[in-house]
């Protein structure tokens, strides 16, 4: 049962990614295309614990954080960038 | 592996991806960049928590090998989520993204992108 709930939840993650993609290639402003990324950003780590989860091995949570914690500044230096022009001033 | 432990990591895993899947449908549909920013930070923050606790369950109810690393996970991601979703609006006001037209109080919208406080309500007869 746990088994075929894995599977299930990564179709589902993989439908959000796929939808993410096509809202990133579509979207009419900047904004559209940053919040898809980052979204993107949440559904890899997503996928990366049910990895770490379908192969019994707790290697993949360093990927994980580490996605997260890039995920976090690279949307808030774009954003800086669209503000202001600049990231560091 | 017991069937409760195993029917509660399932229902939490399934709650989970049925919440990414959900804010991903609502990135992909609403109308508007405003509405359309409200889907992905809350859904998928909670989606995240709920495969992050779900992992951390079957790590240390199955195999026996607790580990806290999912909770900082989901606690990173619930900190900095909102960060995130502040600085996207501050700049699509900055770049003057238009709402969809049924939005309420769109002059509040000038107001903000002048940095200016809400006017006092007048009391309407």
């Amino acid at each position: 049962m746990l088994e075929s709930a894995m599977l299930l939840c990564g179709a589902f993650i993989g439908l959000a990614l796929l939808l993410n993609l096509w809202r990133l290639l579509k979207g009419p402003t900047l904004q559209d295309r940053v919040l898809a990324l980052d979204t993107m950003y949440i559904n890899a780590i997503a996928l990366l614990l049910l990895l770490g989860m379908h192969m019994e091995s707790p290697l993949y949570f360093e990927g994980a954080l580490l996605i997260a914690m890039l995920g976090f500044i690279s949307t808030v230096a774009v954003t800086k960038y669209l503000l202001r022009g600049d990231i560091i001033e | 592996m017991n069937t409760t432990t195993e029917i509660l990591i399932t229902s939490i895993l399934l709650l989970g991806g049925t919440m990414l899947l959900i804010g991903s449908i609502g990135l992909a549909r609403l109308p508007d960049f405003y509405t359309r920013l409200h889907a992905p930070t809350k859904a998928t923050t909670l989606g995240i928590g709920s495969i992050a606790l779900a992992s951390m369950l079957d790590f240390g109810l199955n195999l026996d090998t607790l580990t806290f690393k999912e909770p900082v996970i989901a606690l990173f991601l619930l900190i900095t989520a909102p960060v995130t979703a502040h600085m996207l609006s501050k700049s699509a006001l900055h770049h003057q993204l238009n709402p969809v037209r049924r939005t309420q109080n769109q002059a509040l919208l000038e107001r903000a992108r002048a940095q200016e406080p809400p006017e006092p309500s007048t009391p309407q007869d």
